[in-house]
């Protein structure tokens, strides 16, 4: 026996935090400005050890305010789209569930772009408005697909994913009309936003920030708390309640915190799509089913992804940037159609 | 002494302290009945009144044709479900009312089907049963891991340990989550249709571990089954049912008579007295042609 241990957890999240940081500082070197790893190395002691004072004023920019920036955005959003993922997976019993396949995501975008054509001048709670828009999009969008993908009142694994992709469809039909309403707005930053994308500058207000950071720990926390009770559930409810699981709560909690994960991650990113999907399977492969294991190495998991595939993004066809989505959506639909397939089989 | 006594007497901490000796009534359906809502007034499905109990080392056999209300019995006994009119108790206390945590400590229901989304290893599984003692964001100790160890023992599937569970055969299968029932060390436990799905050597094997298990643990045991013969040969008590009526509540011998078999599962069957006094049902293939000619 060779049960999950607090050292083994430790290990792993070491391990993982240890890759974190080689693909951030990769992240920080690359880009339109090519920095020297001494430079690089040399600005970041600065810092370290407190005299950012003397940083020259074109690093400050570059690094500080441009990339880092968005390194961080990536990370949190990763971690909320891979949380999201691993939950989703257990709360519908599906392997193949993610955020964007089920339409989550589709939704959230519409909750988003709603509040942005109902309410574009509200200055002091605009920026709270979307993401608890977005966040009632997912809740909404996941609700009416578990409700589709029913079949003789069972859940039925294949007609849940129809269910989900025909309704990301759909909203994405709606969502285009409404775009076209949105005459004054950059047209191509909307669609860049609707494939995924970090490019867009983090919220100035600090409040709208804390909310950001503040709502992926709790959701990502709150789904951590149910783990060992998503291990059971995976075996099906009746069972996990005859194991001393409380099957509602545990769904109830993982139901608003993944929609809510959902909703925050694409209300400042889109639908970054399939990061829900790869990366909890890649940390299953390497750590093994366990979800006290899975919920924090899929977190730091898809921060690395999603770190990685935006940098890819910036650079592999510098100095033109495609939107991260792009990225993660050609890495991630042929390992879906591989899953599928496994699965028939 | 033996580490099958130490699970044993671990299993039962209030057993005695309570006032539930030996020879007390553990489990007592009273008068337990359910229905199932249909799309209007009329239920799809009822159990009528239902009454028996059951001692700790009884084995009871829950025996019907199919939609006789076998399994909601099991579940009304599981607390599962709530009755519609009197109650369930263990010990004392109505299952249904019971919170989770504490009736997954009291009774191990094991199911007829049992799927897992993701492989596991049979330890994996045989750990799940220690879930109702686990604290909130704590992993397992060393005491479940020789639990766990210990119920794998006691039904004979130590080297299946490491072995995955979708790669083992069924009666391999059917042990492990045996294992899993007895690591969650409960008073009372629940089968529905064990025998399912496997040969007739491992069926008679799984009933002897049941008996057994009833014995040294000081289980009280209830399985619902369809077979006549393994349940009249291993069971102390008998509960007939027929579409979602109680026929008859005894002994194997008390319960085993011919014209209400054949009344019940609509076959020509005949029923003899083995030489330790337990009922036999034989099918009789061809007595309704006889009869004709």
């Amino acid at each position: 026996m060779r049960p999950v241990t607090l050292k083994r957890l430790a290990w792993s999240c070491g391990l993982l935090l240890a890759v974190l940081l080689a693909v951030v500082l990769v992240a920080l070197k690359l880009g339109a400005v090519p920095l020297s790893v001494s430079d690089l190395a040399l600005n970041l002691g600065r810092v370290a050890i407190g005299r950012s004072a003397q940083l020259p004023s074109e690093y400050r920019l570059i690094i500080f305010e441009l990339r880092l920036p968005r390194i961080l955005l990536g990370i949190l959003v990763g971690a909320a789209l891979s949380v999201a993922g691993a939950g989703f997976q257990a709360l519908l019993r599906n392997p193949l569930a993610d955020p964007y396949v089920l339409g989550v995501s589709s939704g959230a975008a519409l909750g988003a772009i709603v509040s942005l054509v109902a309410a574009p001048h509200l200055t002091t709670l605009g920026p709270l408005v979307t993401p608890a828009a977005a966040f009632l999009g997912a809740a909404l969008t996941i609700a009416a697909v578990y409700l589709l993908g029913r079949r003789g009142g069972q859940l039925d694994g294949g007609t849940l994913l129809l269910a989900g992709i025909i309704t990301a469809s759909f909203l994405s039909a709606v969502i285009m009309f409404l775009m076209t309403t949105l005459s004054g707005r950059d047209l191509r930053g909307m669609a860049f936003w609707l494939m995924g994308d970090l490019s867009t500058p983090p919220p100035p207000s600090t409040l709208v920030r804390s909310v950001f950071v503040g709502g992926i720990l709790i959701a990502v926390g709150a789904i951590y708390t149910t783990a060992a009770d998503l291990n059971l559930l995976l075996t099906g409810e009746r069972e996990a309640m005859h194991l001393g699981v409380q099957v509602t709560r545990v769904k109830l909690v993982v139901y608003i915190a993944a929609s809510m994960l959902t909703g925050l991650a694409v209300s400042v990113s889109g639908a970054i799509g399939y990061v829900g999907l790869l990366v909890p399977h890649a940390m299953r492969l390497l750590f093994g089913p366990d979800y006290r294991l899975l919920i924090p190495t899929s977190a730091l998991g898809g921060a690395i992804a999603v770190v990685l595939a935006d940098t890819l993004a910036r650079t592999i066809a510098a100095p033109t940037e495609l939107p991260v989505g792009a990225m993660t959506a050609m890495a991630g639909a042929p390992v879906f159609i591989y899953l599928l397939r496994r699965r028939l089989r | 002494m033996s580490a099958a006594q130490a699970t044993a007497s671990r299993a039962h901490p209030a057993g005695e302290g309570a006032g539930w000796g030996p020879g007390e009534v553990r489990l007592n359906v009273e008068q337990a009945s359910y229905a199932y809502a249909g799309e209007r007034e009329a239920p799809l499905f009822t159990l009528e009144a239902t009454s028996f109990q059951a001692r700790q080392r009884e084995l009871v056999a829950i025996l019907g044709p199919n939609a006789s209300g076998k399994s909601t019995l099991l579940r009304l006994i599981s607390g599962a479900l709530a009755p519609l009119s009197g109650r369930v108790e263990l010990d004392g206390a109505e299952t249904n009312r019971l919170d989770p945590r504490t009736r997954a400590r009291r009774i191990a229901v094991v199911q007829q089907e049992s799927s897992l989304l993701f492989p596991a290893r049979a330890w994996e599984y045989v750990l799940q049963g220690r879930h109702p003692y686990r604290r909130a964001l704590r992993f397992e100790t060393a005491e479940d891991l020789a639990i766990a160890t210990n119920a794998l023992a006691q039904v004979g599937a130590e080297a299946l340990q490491d072995r995955w569970m979708d790669k083992i055969s069924g009666g391999e299968k059917q042990r492990v989550i045996l294992a899993r029932a007895l690591a969650q060390q409960p008073v009372l436990l629940l089968l529905d249709e064990p025998t399912l799905h496997l040969d007739i050597g491992a069926q008679v094997e799984l009933l002897q571990r049941l008996r057994q298990l009833a014995q040294e643990n000081r289980y009280t045991v209830v399985v619902v089954t369809h077979e006549l013969n393994l349940a009249a040969e291993f069971a102390d008590q008998v509960v007939l049912l027929h579409r979602g009526r109680s026929l008859r509540v005894g002994s194997p011998a008390e319960v085993y008579r011919q014209d209400l078999l054949e009344q019940v599962f609509e076959a020509p069957l005949e029923v003899e007295i083995g030489p330790a006094g337990r009922p036999r049902v034989i099918v009789q293939g061809n007595r309704s042609e006889d009869a004709g000619g």
